[in-house]
């Protein structure tokens, strides 16, 4: 299946990217599989995704907490607590 | 009535457009939140506002949707400016318009309490001393939390 993935904020700094597509094996198909994906890209994506900095997501434009199923053609997004207002 | 926008606003202009809503508007409450200089050792030259542009729109609506669901308030009014904003520059504007006031000061605290731990936008402060991002502050959080069911 194919995701889009975007990427704001200091976690878009981090990994220089603010967002790609992804052809993800189907059977990945929740936010943890995706987290653990790209958390194997090496040392930078393990360090933004497994450290103590806080990094929330959101699929298809809504905040999720837990792990979420992901569907062929989903928007995932990664960004740090927000700070508008 | 949710505005994201570079351009500034004029808050008398909207406090009037939410009172003209009808004879029925018994109260306007607004809040507008400006950029804070820095008295200390830290100089903010400005502040660089970023946001999800697909999710903001319609996490501003749910928040307003929230509002209006929660107390008896006509009409919710949101603008948040992006981009670059210099020291006093506006950043937001929150309005309520109702019947009676004590809904309009509940639902317009609620929404600016939301709006700051919900709504994906990230402010980034360019300083004399080099760029940082702004940290979430856990008293926003507190604030927000308060209004869970």
């Amino acid at each position: 299946m194919k995701i889009k993935i975007c990427y704001f904020a200091k976690i878009r700094e981090q990994l220089d990217v603010s967002e790609e597509q992804l052809i993800f094996p189907d059977a990945c198909d929740n936010t943890e599989r995706l987290l653990e994906f790209l958390q194997a890209r090496g040392e930078r994506w393990s360090q933004v995704f497994s450290s103590d900095q806080k990094v929330l997501k959101a699929v298809n434009h809504e905040i999720v907490s837990e792990k979420c199923a992901l569907n062929d053609g989903d928007e995932v997004a990664f960004f740090p607590p927000v700070t508008g207002g | 009535m949710i505005h994201i926008q570079h351009d500034d606003f004029d808050a008398g202009i909207e406090i009037e457009s939410l009172r003209s809503i009808g004879s029925h508007i018994g109260a306007v409450v607004s809040f507008v939140g400006s950029v804070r200089e820095f008295s200390d050792v830290r100089e903010l030259i400005a502040l660089e506002l970023e946001h999800y542009p697909k999710m903001t729109q319609k996490s501003l609506e749910s928040i307003a949707a929230e509002a209006k669901s929660r107390w008896d308030v006509e009409a919710v009014k949101i603008i948040h400016r992006v981009g670059r904003l210099l020291p006093s520059d506006r950043i937001v504007f929150v309005g309520i318009a109702s019947r009676h006031r004590s809904e309009a000061f509940l639902a317009c605290e609620f929404v600016i309490d939301v709006l700051k731990t919900q709504a994906p936008f990230w402010k980034k402060e360019c300083l004399s001393s080099g760029d940082q991002w702004v940290d979430a502050k856990q008293s926003d959080d507190k604030k927000s939390l308060r209004w869970e069911k």
